[in-house]
């Protein structure tokens, strides 16, 4: 396919979800309170966005995963969180 | 457009879901043993589920066309007590003779736990004594790419697994090419929320190729969409993949790797 090609097929679902997610980060900053884990995690995950570096999608995905290589000793829970609760993430300005 | 699910929990899904499998081009369902939303209490319980995936399922599909499949283990969710996973997996070779059971799945991780993973080796330990395919489950969310690891370094510790047998599910962007770089097939999770959308999945296929690759709906009693391989398969063909090379993704791969067990009987 050709860029136009990609962008006719893909643009109008894109735009949808830039703003879904404009949205989502104005919803969060309008009530009280301070970010937890996953959101410290959001925040840096999208600034694997910006720039002309390729593999964004693996990037984020990595960027939200525990690095870490030792099985737990024990599972506390069945579910996961989408971000690594290990992870001591400087704050990002919103 | 013809199609295999191969994996697909069907029992939790309605037989309005096989009726529109099956007039979409749906050709057989391939399911494996998972949790069932809560722990059960007593090996009893999986004995009887595994009656229900080896004798009621494929009743119940056959009346829309379909011909249905299954895996089966004790699914990683439940894998913290191990007591109760010995036992169930020392009643597991009772069912492996049942005409329609391909292999020992979907077995792997689900938090990375210590004995999520000894019962793991334990449940490859039996694939090999029996010589059974392997399905493999991989974690959710932030723990995919750690258990993706975990998972693959059990594996290559394990002297008696043919990479070219096993297939490890729920493949996105970050955990991909380890495992085809190790040999291993890899499937990719078509779903609304987790895991991967058609578009990525259409875009891992252009990134890595289709030789060992395959796409199934995972549909079960979460939120999941039965029809989203022919959905993925729309996807591509839109995007100028040709008809043969969808059909090669969507029925030839399934049916190149599960034709390894010799209970599978579709064509290719």
């Amino acid at each position: 396919m050709k860029r136009e090609q990609v962008v006719d097929l893909y643009f109008m679902e894109a735009r949808a979800k830039l703003i879904d997610l404009a949205a989502f980060l104005d919803r969060v900053d309008r009530v009280p309170g301070t970010d937890d884990f996953r959101m410290a995690a959001f925040r840096h995950a999208l600034q694997e966005l910006p720039g002309g570096k390729p593999d964004r999608a693996k990037r984020v995905l990595l960027s939200l995963s525990d690095p870490t290589t030792e099985p737990l000793p024990a599972a506390t829970t069945k579910a996961a969180a989408g971000a690594w609760p290990g992870a001591a993430l400087p704050p990002i300005a919103n | 457009m013809r199609f295999i699910e191969p994996h697909g929990h069907m029992v939790s899904r309605t037989t309005d879901d096989y009726l529109a499998m099956a007039m979409a081009g749906c050709q057989a369902v391939c399911e494996p043993a998972f949790w069932a939303g809560f722990d059960r209490s007593s090996v009893d319980g999986f004995y009887d589920y595994f009656r229900q995936l080896t004798d009621y399922e494929p009743k119940r599909a056959a009346k829309f066309g379909l011909t249905h499949y299954c895996w089966l283990c004790l699914n990683p969710k439940e894998a913290e007590d191990v007591k109760l996973a010995e036992e169930v997996i020392g009643i597991i070779p009772k069912f492996l003779d049942r005409p329609s059971v391909l292999g020992i799945g979907e077995i792997g991780l689900n938090k990375n736990s210590r004995n999520e993973l000894a019962v793991f080796e334990k449940h490859v330990d039996l694939a090999a004594r029996h010589g059974q395919l392997i399905l493999i489950h991989t974690p959710h969310l932030e723990d995919k790419l750690k258990g993706t690891r975990l998972i693959i370094d059990a594996l290559k510790a394990d002297g008696r697994v043919a990479p070219g047998r096993v297939i490890i599910d729920h493949v996105e962007e970050h955990t991909i090419q380890l495992v085809l770089e190790a040999g291993f097939w890899a499937g990719m999770t078509l779903y609304p929320e987790s895991k991967c959308t058609a578009a990525r999945a259409a875009d891992m296929v252009e990134m890595y190729g289709s030789d060992r690759l395959w796409m199934n709906s995972a549909c079960d009693w979460g939120v999941s969409v039965p029809l989203a391989v022919p959905r993925a398969a729309l996807e591509m063909r839109l995007r100028g993949h040709s008809a043969k090379a969808v059909d090669a993704l969507i029925y030839g791969n399934p049916a190149r790797f599960l034709s390894q067990s010799k209970n599978f009987a579709e064509k290719l």
